[in-house]
């Protein structure tokens, strides 16, 4: 007997490489051979499930965690998770974080010299809604040097952890802003190698979400892959 | 039929994802004190044998029955009430990080074939682009490793065994399980391609 009809496989082109020598960090992380590929069983299927008793009530609004207002340009960020077939993925647990609006993370390890602020701690969570639909609130984080090499600038980002219905569809991904001029030169960004999925990443502004007189809203919906049609694919 | 959608690509944890949406209790799936607790312990080796001390690594499992928590585990296998097979340990200085969980029982694999005891571990780090897969099997089950289909199924007979972990020699409970994880090198560890 068949227990499971696996997912279908990602396109090597619209997913980063392990070894991308301009991100050096790769060098010695990078596995050297090839994967060992690996059928979905049971155990790919399945996966760890988490609703709403994982998130508080204001975890999405990442500029109310303090008694003040973050200093910074308010946003609104939402979008729907769905498969490549464009059904949605209710009940996902997401997790986010970003630098501050000085490109500061509230991190001991971030000793970049930009002021942290009080008011901002820059981590968030929901669950998709019964359409796959999300929304977070928070301020719009700033660009922030990464010692990659001398000189080195990482665009404007959030990253975004999602746990999609099955072991297999795990994904961490970031999150960039349309018309970043750093992101022709980010190597963590164009890692990917083609370049209509890179374009996946940067989101869309939407001014029909924007909330007049205080929030502008970005769209930026996320693809995970779909189940295979027939149990007789292997 | 519509048109096929493009995935969302990954991209990496990088450094500060441990500290800005902590879990608490992530890294113990049943307390110490838990009869069938066993503590998996680890570390995480770049090629340069140096420690990877910022990553954060996910396991997903099936309970001590061999079920998993999941609507697609449709058997007629118990779950354990509050176990729910996932967990997520941050590493140290060293590299270092410590899951305190049960050992799995067999589930099935496809066709007839029947899995060994396994996680199913997932690292993620700065440096690395998407997460790595591997699993962990158990040296106290030979037997069933023996006719692990995942296992069988790589062909560097020699690679196999970076996927079981040692059991600890000692007094202490709970039994204590290692598992390193070589990124690199001679003693690279088998990652999958899931
Ligand atoms: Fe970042």
């Amino acid at each position: 007997m068949n227990h499971s009809i696996g997912y279908k496989r990602e396109e090597p082109a619209e997913q980063p490489p392990y070894l991308h020598p301009e991100y050096r960090s790769t060098a010695l992380r990078a596995p050297e051979r090839p994967l060992v590929p690996l059928p979905h069983t049971l155990s790919e299927i399945t996966g760890p499930v988490y609703g709403h008793e994982k998130v508080g009530p204001l975890d999405h609004d990442l500029t109310r965690q303090h008694d003040g207002e973050p200093l910074g340009e308010r946003i609104i960020v939402f979008g729907r998770v769905m498969d490549t077939d464009g059904r949605p993925l209710p009940d996902a647990l997401m997790e986010i974080w970003q630098a501050n609006s000085a490109g500061r993370y509230r991190h001991e390890i971030d000793n970049h010299p930009a002021p942290l602020d009080p008011n901002f701690s820059g981590g968030g969570r929901c669950v998709t809604d019964a359409e796959g639909r999300y929304r977070f609130v928070s301020i719009k984080p700033a660009a922030y040097p990464w010692g990659n090499d001398a000189n080195a600038w990482r665009p404007a980002h959030i990253h975004f952890s999602l746990f999609g219905a099955a072991f297999a569809t795990r994904l961490i991904t970031q999150m960039y802003f349309p018309g970043d001029p750093l992101l022709a030169v980010d190597p963590i960004f164009n890692s990917i190698p083609d370049a209509a999925a890179r374009e996946r990443l940067v989101c869309r502004l939407d001014l029909d979400h924007t909330e007049p007189e205080w929030a502008l809203a970005y769209e930026f919906d996320i693809v995970l892959r779909g189940r295979n049609a027939t149990p007789l694919e292997g | 039929m519509s048109a096929r959608r493009g995935t969302t690509p990954s991209q990496t944890i990088g450094p500060f994802h441990r500290i800005m949406v902590p879990w608490e209790g992530a890294a113990e799936l049943v307390a110490p004190g838990d009869p069938d607790a066993i503590r998996i312990e680890g570390r995480i080796l770049d090629g340069a044998g140096q420690p990877v001390d910022d990553s954060v690594v996910e396991i997903w499992q099936a309970n001590v029955h061999g079920r998993y928590a999941h609507v697609e585990d449709t058997r007629e296998v118990p779950l354990v009430a509050g176990f729910d097979g996932f967990g997520r340990a941050i590493t140290d200085g060293d590299g270092r990080f410590t899951i305190v969980t049960v050992k799995p029982g067999c589930v099935p694999g496809n066709g007839d074939t029947v899995q060994a005891p396994h996680m199913s571990l997932s690292v993620f780090a700065r440096g690395l682009l998407k997460h790595l897969v591997t699993r962990i099997y158990f040296p106290d089950e030979a037997a069933a490793n023996e006719n692990d289909p995942v296992l069988l199924s790589i062909e560097d007979v020699g690679r196999r065994e970076t996927l079981v972990a040692v059991r600890q020699e000692g007094e202490g409970t709970p039994p204590v399980y290692e598992f390193d994880i070589h990124l690199q090198g001679a003693r690279e560890t088998v990652f999958f391609d899931v």
